[in-house]
């Protein structure tokens, strides 16, 4: 039985992936701002098998706040063996362009509040010497575009300290997992037309879980995204910037 | 591969377009949308046009995917409408619980079960599915929730089960699993000839076995009328080891024309004069319940007009209907792909508009030929009218109001408590044929 502490337990993306720790019976510490979604995830869990510890409402934005819940956390789950960090918003890039305090804003709760909480996270499973941290960035990370910069920039941000993060804690023993989604079906995505890549969380949900279980140190979901923004990133920028995308 | 892009669309109309407009519901604590009028929509698996409202919004209801609670003593279990009977299986048949009715595809929602108030190989013994829903919770257009059951505001109650989603948007249900001793099931296949033998057939194993069925050879009757292989079966008590049928590769695309030839169909048929007189096999619950589900998207290989089912009941004394119909049916040398009769038991029906009703089912499958097969279906309609019965809506595409009106008499009192802004393609068609 693992211990998991999940903050945005309840994106669907998270919850697909909370389901295939139920079903392994570990026990689940569940985080998101919605406590109503959060009692109905967490019954969802419970019946599916998983012993959930405990749930907290937080705004991620209250960084003061981090500290409290994690203690919570730590106590309900006796020690966090994983941490996954799936919370996220995909703002209108058009909105930010006209506006600063939302790009600002954006940063905050896509990189600034996850960063914080990856600096408690890494201190305490450092201490510990084990553990693992799986973060859900995108592969928006990968390259800006002009479609979803300020949400590509915040994921980057994010994907850049994960990548420090991975080689101080690697003498420690603790493992850290960058995952990279492309196109999943879930309410962040709700407005946007379906085509042949957009994967359902389930499916995206058994990768992350796999990558999780045996430790990778990134990977790209579905795994197509790989070989895609390997393509998108060495276009050069001569062109790159010509192209709408 | 998992395309998520899943086209809103019946079973049996692979080209039809359901909506323009999908919303889609990820939360109970969510409002009706405001995209109006709007119909709930499951899994698509109603073979007309009942999921369908091509001047309307469709509510996906598959974001509803939640368990929300289970008694482990009484198999009890309280879950979100969207959830998949697949899934409930997959979750309780390890644990010693199986779904109290099932129909012939797991890959239904439960809120698209009880909006059709869908029956099983079961229904002589157990009813139908509403008969083991205890309790529900309904979201208005105005707003409103409506927690209903039998004995609590139980009009919502018998107005939802078999309302076709029409009376609002369900949000989570109870349901009563029942108890099996595990996943392997004996079967009996019984060689019969004629509806005679098949009723002799049903009466004997009404005590004995808990499910029976019919496959019937529509295309060549004997001389007695159907031929065909009657199957009964219960859980075994003695569980063997049984593994689960491996899905199958299913069509990637709709080919346009339907890879059904007839030889096909015959063959398919044929088996049915050549199995021996009575056999014994112990199989997994997946291939007795579900043989259709191991091909994802068979209904393509009807091609791109699809297909028709027709699925009609009449009553006990209007037997020699079941006849008739097939008669009418070889007549006409119209393949049907796979036929099914099977006995419904005495039960009251629980909806005002539950299509199980004691009689004879007897369902059909028609490759859509055009003109000929409408016209030919409406042949089929007057021999059940005539005999009483009454045509499945969740099978249904094309029935006409006056058919409809006939076999369910209580509609006029369904209309009552449809909600304002809920209307299926299929509702206009058979109640409310001016827009709204
Ligand atoms: C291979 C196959 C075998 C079948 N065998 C049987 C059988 O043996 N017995 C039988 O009875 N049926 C059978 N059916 C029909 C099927 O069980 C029904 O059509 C069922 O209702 C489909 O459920 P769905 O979730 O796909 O709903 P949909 O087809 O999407 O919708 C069905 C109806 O339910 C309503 N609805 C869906 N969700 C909700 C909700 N949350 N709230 C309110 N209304 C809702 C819709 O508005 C619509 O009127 C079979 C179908 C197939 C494809
Ligand atoms: N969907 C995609 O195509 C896609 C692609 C690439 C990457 N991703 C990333 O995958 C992750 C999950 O996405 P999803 O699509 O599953 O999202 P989702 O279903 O929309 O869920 C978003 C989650 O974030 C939480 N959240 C948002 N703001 C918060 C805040 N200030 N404080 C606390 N929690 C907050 C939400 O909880 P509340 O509702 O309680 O606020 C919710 O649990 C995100 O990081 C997203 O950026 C998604």
């Amino acid at each position: 039985m693992r211990k998991v502490l999940i903050i945005g337990a309840t994106s669907a993306i998270a919850t697909a992936i909370a389901r295939l720790f139920a079903q392994d019976g570990d026990r689940v510490f569940l985080v998101a701002r919605n406590e109503e979604h959060l009692k109905a995830t967490a019954d969802d869990l419970t019946v599916r098998g998983a012993s959930v510890a405990g749930y907290k409402s937080l705004d991620v934005n209250a960084l003061d706040r981090h500290k409290a819940v994690l203690d919570e956390a730590e106590k309900a789950l006796d020690g966090i063996d994983i941490a996954l960090i799936a919370h996220g918003t995909l703002p209108v890039q058009a909105d930010c362009e006209r506006s600063p305090g939302l790009t600002a804003q954006e940063l905050q709760t896509n990189a600034v509040s996850t960063i914080a909480l990856l600096t408690r996270l890494a201190e305490r499973m450092e201490e510990r010497r084990s553990g693992r941290i799986a973060v859900i960035t995108s592969v928006a990370a990968d390259r800006g575009r002009q479609s979803n910069y300020v949400y590509g920039a915040a994921k980057a941000a994010v994907d850049t300290f994960l990548e420090g993060l991975r080689q101080r804690l690697h003498k420690s023993g603790v493992g850290v997992t960058t995952i990279r989604p492309g196109f999943i079906d879930t309410p962040m995505t709700a407005g946007f037309r379906k085509g042949l890549l957009w994967a359902k969380p389930e499916a995206a949900a058994k990768r992350i879980h796999a990558a999780i279980g045996s430790g990778r140190d990134v990977v790209y979901v579905p795994f197509f995204w790989r070989w895609i923004m390997l393509v998108i990133r060495l276009m050069p920028r001569s062109l790159f910037k010509r192209i709408e995308l | 591969m998992t395309n998520a892009n899943a086209a809103y669309r019946s079973w049996g109309r692979p080209q039809s377009e359901a909506g323009k407009r999908v919303v889609r519901l990820w939360w109970r604590d969510q409002a009706f949308p405001a995209d109006r009028p709007a119909l709930p929509f499951g899994n698509g698996r109603s073979y007309g046009d009942s999921c369908l409202a091509r001047e309307g919004a469709l509510i996906d209801l598959r974001g509803l995917d939640r368990f929300i609670s289970f008694d482990d003593d009484t198999g009890l279990l309280r879950c979100e409408a969207g959830v998949l009977l697949s899934d409930i299986l997959a979750h309780f048949v390890p644990k010693g619980w199986f779904l109290p009715v099932t129909p012939g595809t797991r890959f239904v929602t439960l809120g698209g079960a009880i909006a059709n108030d869908v029956h099983g190989k079961n229904h002589h013994r157990a009813g139908s599915f509403g008969h083991h829903v205890r309790r529900l919770e309904l979201l208005r257009s105005d707003g409103t929730r409506i927690a209903c059951s039998p004995n609590e505001s139980a009009d919502w109650f018998a107005a939802t089960i078999g309302g076709c989603g029409l009376t609002g948007v369900i949000l989570w249900a109870e349901i009563a699993l029942r108890r099996v001793p595990g996943p392997a099931m004996e079967v009996d296949t019984l060689r019969f000839s004629g509806v005679d033998e098949f009723l002799e057939l049903s009466r004997a194993s009404h005590n004995s076995h808990e499910y029976t069925v019919a496959w019937i050879d529509a295309l060549n009757p004997g001389r007695d009328g159907a031929r065909g292989l009657f199957f009964r079966s219960n859980f075994a008590a003695d569980q063997r080891p049984v593994a689960a049928p491996r899905p199958k590769p299913g069509l990637p695309f709709t080919p346009p024309v339907s890879l059904l030839p007839k030889p096909a169909v015959r063959l398919f048929n044929t088996a049915t004069r050549r199995w021996p007189r009575r056999s014994r096999q112990y199989v997994h619950y997946e291939r007795s319940f579900y043989p259709l589900d191991a091909v994802p998207n068979w209904n393509r290989l009807f091609g791109r007009r699809g297909f028709y089912q027709y699925q009609c009941v009449v009553p006990y004394s209007a037997a020699e209907a079941i006849g008739e119909l097939i008669a009418r049916v070889a007549r006409a040398g119209e393949g049907s792909f796979l036929s099914v009769l099977k006995v419904f038991g005495d039960h009251k029906p629980v909806g005002w508009l539950s299509f199980p009703r004691p009689g004879l089912t007897l369902a059909l499958d028609f490759p859509d030929r055009g003109e000929r097969t409408l016209k030919l279906l409406d042949t089929l309609d007057e021999i059940t009218a005539e005999a009483g019965g009454a045509v499945y809506p969740a099978k249904d595409a094309r029935m006409d109001a006056q058919t409809f009106q006939r076999g369910f008499p209580s509609w006029r009192r369904l209309e009552d408590y449809r909600d304002p802004a809920i209307c299926s393609d299929f509702w206009r068609r058979v109640a409310v044929p001016q827009p709204i």
